[in-house]
């Protein structure tokens, strides 16, 4: 069996967790293995409306006042008593930060394996193996969990699966597991969520992004890349690195922390292409990309990729742009 | 307060990554390794706290993985200010993160530390999962992607980062195990004198051997496909401008 569990984000299904139920059923038809759905903690019974129509044997609910806000103890313990109690031989769920800040502690409880952030499946024989993308998606690998394991915790990047293959028709059966939670199995308490103050920049409606990443070097060279954006028409932005060096404010960063965009044209100038900043990035219409380095993980997905120095490229470029 | 800080070496961002002839790891001897990026900002928050409190607190690197690699990242953090260190020498480099967990718990369980502060992730295998896999291991608290921390009383306070630009505070008793996001301060160089001083301070090196078979195995590295039709753009800065202002005019029509 496989357990596919749903996140909540703000009173909806995690978009991540879309994609982990196709993902669940995939692996399901794959494998000949029935999938069942958790809903559990946070906004759980809103989350199981939600989830009606997918395709499941079970649709399980578990909810519990000490998980009706998240808590990496509280969630840690009620699945791992869920796993402990049907045994699933794969648990999945999208690499969300919520999964990073409490999937470990299921996998050291119970002694299993957890496979995280995975880009795809291929299949050795009847047993899956899994890629994963190292060395800031230089290279990816292979992985093949222990096979003694009883159970094995996946979770998948974004749009590894797609969740418009999410398979519908209902499930079979709901039932409600019985959450047992003491104030001892809680250590931690959190506040609600909040917005840092907006900015009035909204990178998802621009048409043209010109986005700046560590090859720049040095904040005495943004203005450069502000006077291609403007020769352009673009909206500026940036990779991580810019904003944490304080180049940049963190409203402009792209990536699984920022914002994630859809131009028409992202120009990217300086960036390696990290799998953070990529996820924010990969939907993008057009991708022209410059970087010195010819290995850059960003020419994977660029559709123009530039080798040369961009500190020569881009006045060169601006001063074209501006005839 | 006694805080370790987990640190690990990592190819820099110039270095070629090339798979070795084992096809399971890469060839290290043309790799310059140099401390993991969100690690220095962990060992920086650790050496702020200490610095605040100035009540006698101990910040300790702590590093795994082979001599030639870490000998750098060790003496580093004792020159930044790091009380002392511990090497933990295992050159089974390609383990799964819950075996190496397991090594580095048994190794830091007697230390009782109040604080584990470690890297969000490493830009080498990026699983991102050990300092939580640690704090349970070892029964303390846990959180990640911290960007701001506050001591308090027998507790400290983190804001973690969400996605999308959204936040939370939580508060953890303590001991707890807080991995540290990039961006949260900013990292000190060592100076000269800390660079001399560190030749004095305690470095403790113990052999660390895995003692169950590893959870996942690593069946081989690979170059990842390119998923697009890629058309390469190089050569002399006119040629490069001269192709780009004709697709961005003819082929993109984003100017006119």
């Amino acid at each position: 069996m496989i357990l596919v569990v749903l996140e909540n984000q703000r009173g909806n299904i995690h978009a991540f967790s879309k994609e982990a139920v196709a993902a669940g059923q995939n692996l399901g038809s794959k494998l000949g293995m029935d999938v069942s759905i958790l809903c559990m903690g946070e906004n759980a019974s809103s989350l199981k409306e939600q989830a009606n129509d997918y395709k499941s044997q079970n649709l399980i609910l578990a909810e519990h006042d000490m998980v009706n806000t998240y808590s990496a103890d509280g969630y840690s313990k009620v699945l791992s008593d869920v796993i402990t109690d049907l045994s699933p031989k794969y648990v999945i769920m999208g690499h969300s930060y919520m999964v990073r800040d409490f999937l470990p502690r299921v996998s050291a409880k119970l002694d299993i394996p957890f496979v995280s952030d995975i880009i795809s499946v291929t299949y050795d024989g009847g047993n899956p193996i899994f890629s994963r993308q190292v060395f800031n998606a230089k290279l990816a690998t292979n992985i093949q969990p222990d096979s003694n394991s009883n159970t094995t915790l996946l979770s998948f990047q974004s749009a590894a699966f797609s969740s418009d293959n999410i398979e519908l028709g209902g499930s079979d059966a709901a039932s409600v597991f019985e959450v047992n939670l003491n104030m001892e199995d809680i250590k931690s308490s959190s506040e609600p969520e909040f917005q840092e103050s907006a900015s009035g920049v909204d990178l998802t409606t621009a048409d043209v992004i010109v986005s700046v990443g560590r090859g720049i070097e040095s904040q005495d060279n943004i203005p450069m890349v502000e006077s291609l954006a403007k020769a352009m028409g673009a909206e500026i932005a940036s990779s991580r690195p810019v904003v944490d060096m304080g180049w940049l404010p963190s409203y402009r960063q792209v990536g699984s922390s920022g914002q994630a965009v859809s131009p028409n044209l992202y120009f990217s100038v300086g960036i390696s292409g990290a799998i953070q900043h990529v996820v924010g990035m990969k939907g993008s219409k057009n991708i022209i990309a410059i970087n010195k380095d010819e290995e850059a993980p960003i020419f994977e997905i660029a559709d123009y990729a530039v080798i040369g120095d961009l500190m020569e490229i881009v006045p060169k470029l601006t001063e074209e742009l501006q005839k | 307060m006694k805080i370790a800080v987990l640190t690990k070496a990592i190819p820099s961002y110039e270095s070629s990554i090339r798979i070795d002839s084992s096809s399971t790891w890469i060839d290290e001897s043309v790799v310059n390794f140099v401390v993991n990026e969100s690690d220095s900002y962990a060992l920086e928050e650790a050496l702020q706290i200490k610095e605040k409190l100035d009540n006698g607190s101990e910040v300790v690197v702590v590093t795994m993985g082979s001599q030639d690699n870490t000998s750098k990242v060790l003496k580093d953090g004792l020159a930044k200010g790091a009380d002392r260190a511990i090497f933990i020498q295992n050159e089974d480099s390609n383990t799964d993160p819950l075996s190496i967990s397991k090594l580095f718990s048994q190794n830091l369980k007697d230390e009782n530390f109040d604080l584990i502060f470690s890297g969000l992730q490493s830009d080498d295998l990026g699983s991102g999962q050990t300092g939580v896999l640690i704090g349970e291991l070892l029964g303390m608290s846990t959180a990640t992607l911290g960007i701001e921390t506050d001591i308090q009383d027998g507790e400290i306070k983190i804001k973690r980062e969400l996605e999308s630009g959204w936040f939370q505070w939580v508060t953890l008793p303590f001991p707890a195990s807080v991995s540290i996001q990039s961006g949260i301060n900013e990292p000190r160089y060592p100076s000269l004198k800390g660079i001399m001083g560190a030749k004095r301070k305690e470095l403790k090196v113990v052999d660390g051997q895995l003692s169950d078979s590893p959870k996942q195995n690593f069946i081989n590295l690979f170059v990842p496909k390119t998923e697009k039709a890629t058309e390469k753009i190089e050569g002399d800065v006119d040629g490069i401008v001269a192709k780009l202002m004709d697709i961005l005019k003819n082929k993109l029509r984003v100017i006119s």
